[in-house]
């Protein structure tokens, strides 16, 4: 009998592992599971094991071991033509010497649709895309974008419930590729369906989720929320892999419920959230975003510690100013700053004193 | 000014126009690039091009009458051969003439011959007479109307004039009337006697053979050329090596290998009997017939079928069929539906080559061949080396080389040219 718990989830990856050579391990013991609706982004490096992870559901590689379910029932033998998944593939895979009403009907074709009834499902597919004028073209015909949009109307035309997106986007301009983002999420919001989304871009995890797993080495590091996973990193991995990161290495000199003392290596310390740290004397990295570094000491609450910094170079972007300092013998540590009325821009070589709020640096694993 | 660059051609920043200028700026690039490839195009158009043209030409020039017997054909131009009577003496005081010249040439052996594929006894009226005319005087032995038919009784034969007459023109459609069954007689063309005709069968046999060749290599190529484009890279390796192996053993080899596996008192013969399969009275006839033939060429050509379907293939991302498989296609219908409309320019490539290669084909159906296996081009040989009926031979191999150009173009009007991928 399942438990309850195992009915609700939709997707469902359970110690799953994977090995292709039979020697390593490409997805080391996943467990994962995903509510209907949810949009899920499989985010890390390149052989981190996303893509084998998304193949794995997709049926085009069988799990070593552990069972993958779907809507309950474990699909591990099931054939990928009959999971009934969508899929949307890295460079579109639409079919060249098919029309694109032609690719498009292609899987209602298949499961022998009246031609009615099909021509009307494509219809609609097109429509919802705004390609409505397109049908007849051929896929060489269409730009990057357009065919991009006929491939999500490809994956979408069947109403599976779950759709998968293999780096779709990969292949388009930066400006395009935002646009894309967006209306790919306004058209599964609006349908409802499940996705599980692949991506080695952070900010189209971030902008696009519900969740994000952050995978690396066949491992996931974290499953969040994006702003859980931008603000409240497990650990170093994930702070340096999702957004700007400043590490300063240390050990920790006092530790109590929520809050934690780390003495930097130059021997300045400083006031953090203890996550990966249990003791005093723990080796640990800290984690500081450089939007949160504050230039203003009279901001932070009272008593909290500064750190000694050094003015490397200053570098004007437009909306933000950069900073690069030198804090603890690290010449890379970032400081990010509105362009706002009366901002200091600092020069070169000035010396002076930087703080954070003690919930902005987070102790994590060394 | 704006007017004036507005109405006129576009000048270049001195004034001439920027055409010209383009021209000029590009004159010595292309000088140089035809410099390069002069030795080349030199070298192809000595060698090929015009041994090429020549034996065309062959096809239907005639000058051999004409030049011969030059005289004779300006007097025969006024004789009527449908009157039925033979004619007057002048023709024959100018065969006479011509015949003493060519006899001190030695051409009148040349000719008769020639007109022998025309006539038959042609050959040995003219060997005949000749002995006896070249011992003649113009002059002094006046007439000869009663004389050569005392000579010979062929010049009495109206048949014998008409022939003259018909194939004295210096251009004929003879050759290639020959080619298809037909004769060009003194009454116009007329098909060739039931015993001589053969080479419309043959013709026809050698589209046919090489269709089926064609078709065998495509069933045997495809999977072949599959695993070549979907195996690991260290298989795919191997298996290329094996597929080029044949292209590097001699052509006579491997022929004849197929003869020791073929023949009656071959390995496989010997194999089926030992098995108990095959009587041994009865082996099976598996060589010097199409079969054989067929066979052989098959194994001879398929690298030539296997290559472009797997340079083709190579370049089919495998997204392909998964994306056919995620929509809910079952793997043949993935195969059938995506895979192969996207591997038939290969097919077509590959089929061409092998067509093209299969119906002038000559060295393997000459030894394996048999004569029930022999095609087109061994009859061209024949011609070239035995007969020596050079006109014949060039007006078939004319006719193979149109048949081909026009299946071609057919390919190109059906297919389109552009979908054809060597590699």
């Amino acid at each position: 009998m399942v438990s309850s718990d195992i009915d609700s989830a939709f997707v469902e990856f359970d110690h799953v592992q994977k090995s292709y050579d039979g020697e390593t391990l490409v997805v080391k013991n996943l467990n994962l599971s995903m509510a209907k609706g949810e949009f899920l982004t499989m985010l890390g490096p390149s052989g981190s094991g996303k893509t084998t992870c998304l193949m794995m559901l997709a049926g085009f590689e069988t799990a070593t071991h552990g069972d993958i379910r779907l809507g309950g029932v474990s699909i591990n033998n099931i054939s990928p033509h009959k999971r009934g998944i969508g899929m949307v593939f890295q460079n579109y895979a639409l079919f060249p010497h098919m029309t694109v009403a032609e690719n498009l009907s292609f899987p209602l074709d298949v499961r022998r649709m009246p031609k009615a009834e099909r021509e009307e499902k494509v219809m609609r597919a097109l429509d919802m895309v705004q390609m409505g004028e397109f049908g007849g073209r051929r896929p060489a015909q269409l730009s990057g974008g357009q065919q991009q949009r006929i491939a999500l109307a490809r994956a979408l035309v069947f109403e599976a419930e779950l759709v998968l997106m293999d780096e779709p986007l990969g292949a388009l301009d930066k400006q395009l590729r935002e646009h894309m983002q967006f209306e790919i999420k306004h058209i599964v919001d609006g349908l409802g369906i499940t996705v599980v989304y692949v991506t080695h871009d952070q900010t189209e995890a971030l902008t696009m989720s519900d969740r994000v797993a952050v995978f690396n080495d066949g491992v996931i590091q974290q499953i969040a929320a994006p702003d859980e996973l931008y603000e409240r990193p497990r650990n170093s991995f994930v702070a340096q892999f999702i957004g700007e990161n400043n590490t300063l290495t240390g050990s920790v000199t006092k530790i109590e419920e929520g809050a934690a003392e780390v003495t930097l290596d130059d021997g300045e310390v400083i006031d953090t959230v203890p996550v990966n740290v249990s003791a005093v004397g723990d080796r640990t990295r800290v984690s500081i975003r450089p939007e949160r570094v504050e230039f203003d000491l009279s901001r932070l609450p009272p008593g909290a510690h500064t750190v000694n910094a050094e003015v490397m170079e200053f570098i004007y972007m437009g909306d933000t100013f950069r900073t690069r300092l030198r804090v603890a013998g690290n010449d890379e540590f970032i400081a990010k700053t509105r362009n706002a009325p009366g901002q200091n821009r600092l020069r070169p070589g000035a010396k002076l004193k930087i703080g954070w709020h003690p919930q902005d640096c987070r102790a994590l694993d060394a | 000014m704006s007017a004036a660059t507005r109405a006129g051609p576009v000048l270049a920043a001195d004034g001439t126009p920027l055409k010209r200028s383009l021209a000029r700026a590009l004159r010595m690039q292309k000088i140089r690039a035809l410099l390069l490839v002069a030795p080349l195009l030199v070298f192809v158009l000595i060698t090929f091009v015009t041994p090429i043209g020549q034996m065309l030409f062959r096809s239907v020039e005639n000058d051999l009458v004409a030049d011969t017997l030059p005289l004779t054909v300006a007097a025969l131009a006024d004789w009527d051969a449908s009157a039925g009577e033979l004619p007057e003496e002048p023709v024959f005081n100018a065969l006479a003439r011509d015949m003493i010249v060519a006899v001190r040439e030695k051409n009148h052996t040349k000719l008769g011959t020639r007109l022998n594929y025309e006539r038959t006894g042609m050959s040995s009226l003219f060997r005949k007479s000749g002995r006896q005319i070249s011992r003649w005087d113009p002059e002094e032995d006046a007439p000869f109307r009663e004389r050569l038919i005392d000579v010979h009784e062929g010049w009495g034969e109206i048949d014998t004039w008409k022939t003259i007459q018909t194939h004295s023109r210096r251009l004929t459609p003879g050759y290639f009337l020959n080619a298809v069954d037909m004769q060009l007689t003194p009454d116009g063309p007329m098909a060739q006697p039931e015993s001589k005709r053969i080479l419309i069968k043959l013709f026809g046999r050698t589209v046919w053979m090489s269709l089926v060749i064609t078709v065998t290599c495509i069933i045997l190529a495809y999977p072949v050329a599959y695993l070549l484009a979907n195996l690991p890279l260290r298989k795919s390796n191997l298996l290329l090596i094996m597929v080029l192996l044949p292209f590097w053993t001699s052509l006579l080899v491997r022929t004849s290998a197929w003869k020791v596996l073929l023949q009656q008192q071959g390995v496989i013969n010997d194999t089926l009997v030992w098995l108990g399969l095959v009587a041994d009275e009865a082996r099976l006839v598996m060589i010097n017939n199409q079969f054989g033939t067929i066979v052989a060429m098959t194994h001879i050509l398929l690298p030539f079928m296997i290559l472009p379907i797997y340079s083709v293939m190579r370049t089919i991302p495998p997204a392909y069929v998964r994306a056919a498989k995620s929509l809910g296609a079952t793997d043949w219908t993935a195969f059938w539906r995506v895979y192969f409309p996207q591997s038939v320019p290969g097919i077509g490539a590959g089929s061409i080559l092998v067509f093209i290669l299969a119906i002038g084909y000559y060295i393997t159906p000459e030894i394996v061949g048999g004569t029930k296996g022999v095609f087109i081009s061994n009859r061209i040989a024949y011609h070239i080396s035995f007969s020596l009926n050079w006109g014949l031979a060039a007006a078939l191999g004319t006719i193979l080389l149109v048949a081909v150009l026009i299946l071609y173009w057919c390919y190109d009007r059906i297919v389109g040219i552009d979908n054809v991928k060597l590699g």
